[in-house]
């Protein structure tokens, strides 16, 4: 790892003027920034730890919303009463992720950011119809996620919170690498007032997508049968040492029965 | 150099190190506690796995840094008096090692574990417990069974920090 200038803002404020000194990077949790780092894949000049910020971290719910704070470890929203009642797929799909220790540090805010293509939360927010707050502005979490590692977030822009509305009927089922735990392919649905949403990870070239044709399935019956006979296009899937482009394919489709199935019994 | 303190195994320590330096580092080189291994160096194999203020983390995947003000807890410092505390004692009393490079991540794991889900572990709950813990050796069966012994033994003792 390069040698770099440690900063511990205590407000939001000096974070983001902190954020635009030279060749600056945020440091949430750090379970992929650090291993990065370690690899001499990133080498920024100046990192931000974002741990010591005042009000980035915490789980409430407002009204039809689960709002969590950006630094809110995974751990802490898989144990989550708040979450586990409302939302009980996101709190499983958060005690999934990684294993105990990296729970105890990964955050919410960092994973989305990152936008790595194989993690949980951007299926998670994309198919919940998150917002994501940062410290300038709302985006809607169809607008945030942008491609490979790519996100709407602007260079001096700072997730704070995640809003979730709650949802009817939600489930996940991911087919981790054995190794990582990373999701080989992820589907989460959701079901509300106003139709379904199917979002996929782990699977596809660009990042986490939806599946329109499957939404359009579970509007008319939220069961998995309604999923049968949909294809899926191994056009734009990963491909790689873990499992090729059809075989991902294959899993979207076996996952997101398994999701509706989970969605079904949870709630 | 920044500087950096926090308490570790209930003595305040502090020291100027560079930015970079990781937790695991600090202990076993600033520090002299060898007792926290490195082992893949790539976050996956839990050797290297230390309570910070009550929590298992990773030590060679958090820096130094950002434990300042932290209460970090090592094997080192499981007991006051050089004594095994139930876990080490239930792991040598189950063959829960072999050559024993794992062994103190997976103690402190073990007692994360204890921590969070009690003293009555099944099998299914330590075997996932286990998911950031590598060893090479044993083919788990024995820290398995090493794991709910020692969660069993730990009933009624203070709970570790």
């Amino acid at each position: 790892m390069y040698d770099f200038n440690f900063h511990r803002p205590a407000d939001l404020a000096t974070a983001a003027s902190l954020l635009k000194s030279e060749d600056a990077k945020l440091l949430a949790g750090g379970q992929t920034l650090i291993p990065t780092l370690k690899q001499r894949l990133a080498a920024p000049k100046n990192l931000i730890d974002l741990s010591r910020v005042e009000n980035l971290s915490g789980i409430e719910r407002k009204g039809r919303n689960i709002v969590v704070g950006a630094m809110t470890r995974h751990a802490e929203v898989a144990t989550s009463a708040v979450i586990n009642k409302a939302i009980p797929a996101l709190s499983g799909l958060a005690a999934e992720i990684g294993d105990p220790a990296v729970r105890n540090r990964g955050t919410i805010g960092g994973s989305l950011a990152n936008n790595d293509p194989s993690a949980d939360y951007p299926a998670a927010a994309l198919a919940l119809d998150a917002t994501i707050i940062t410290n300038k502005r709302e985006i809607a979490s169809g607008d945030f996620f942008k491609g490979l590692f790519e996100t709407a977030l602007q260079s001096d822009e700072i997730v704070v919170q995640v809003c979730f509305p709650i949802p009817i009927k939600a489930g996940y089922a991911k087919f981790p690498n054995p190794a990582s735990r990373y999701a080989m392919a992820g589907v989460f649905v959701a079901k509300d007032g106003e139709g379904v949403r199917v979002a996929v990870t782990g699977a596809g070239e660009n990042g986490v997508f939806r599946m329109s044709a499957m939404e359009r399935a579970l509007v008319k019956k939220f069961v998995p049968k309604s999923l049968e006979g949909i294809k899926v296009d191994a056009k734009g899937m990963i491909s790689d040492l873990h499992g090729a482009a059809d075989y991902r394919a294959h899993l979207v489709g076996v996952m997101a029965r398994r999701a509706v199935e989970a969605a079904i019994k949870t709630k | 150099m920044p500087k950096v303190s926090m308490t570790v195994n209930g003595k305040a320590v502090a020291a100027d190190v560079e930015a970079r330096t990781l937790l695991v580092t600090f202990l076993r080189e600033n520090l002299r506690l060898t007792g926290t291994h490195i082992g893949c160096d790539t976050s996956q194999c839990g050797a290297c796995v230390v309570h910070v203020d009550g929590k298992a983390v990773k030590s060679c995947t958090m820096l130094a840094l950002q434990a300042e003000g932290a209460r970090v807890l090592t094997i080192e410092g499981l007991t006051p008096d050089g004594a095994l505390h139930p876990m080490q004692e239930a792991f040598r009393e189950n063959h829960g090692l072999q050559c024993g490079f794992c062994t103190p991540g997976m103690i402190m794991t073990a007692i994360d574990l204890v921590n969070r889900e009690g003293n009555d572990l099944d099998e299914h709950t330590i075997r996932e417990g286990l998911e950031g813990n590598l060893c090479r050796c044993t083919g788990y069966h024995n820290i398995v069974k090493s794991i709910a012994a020692g969660a069993r033994a730990m009933k009624g003792k203070r709970r570790a920090a």
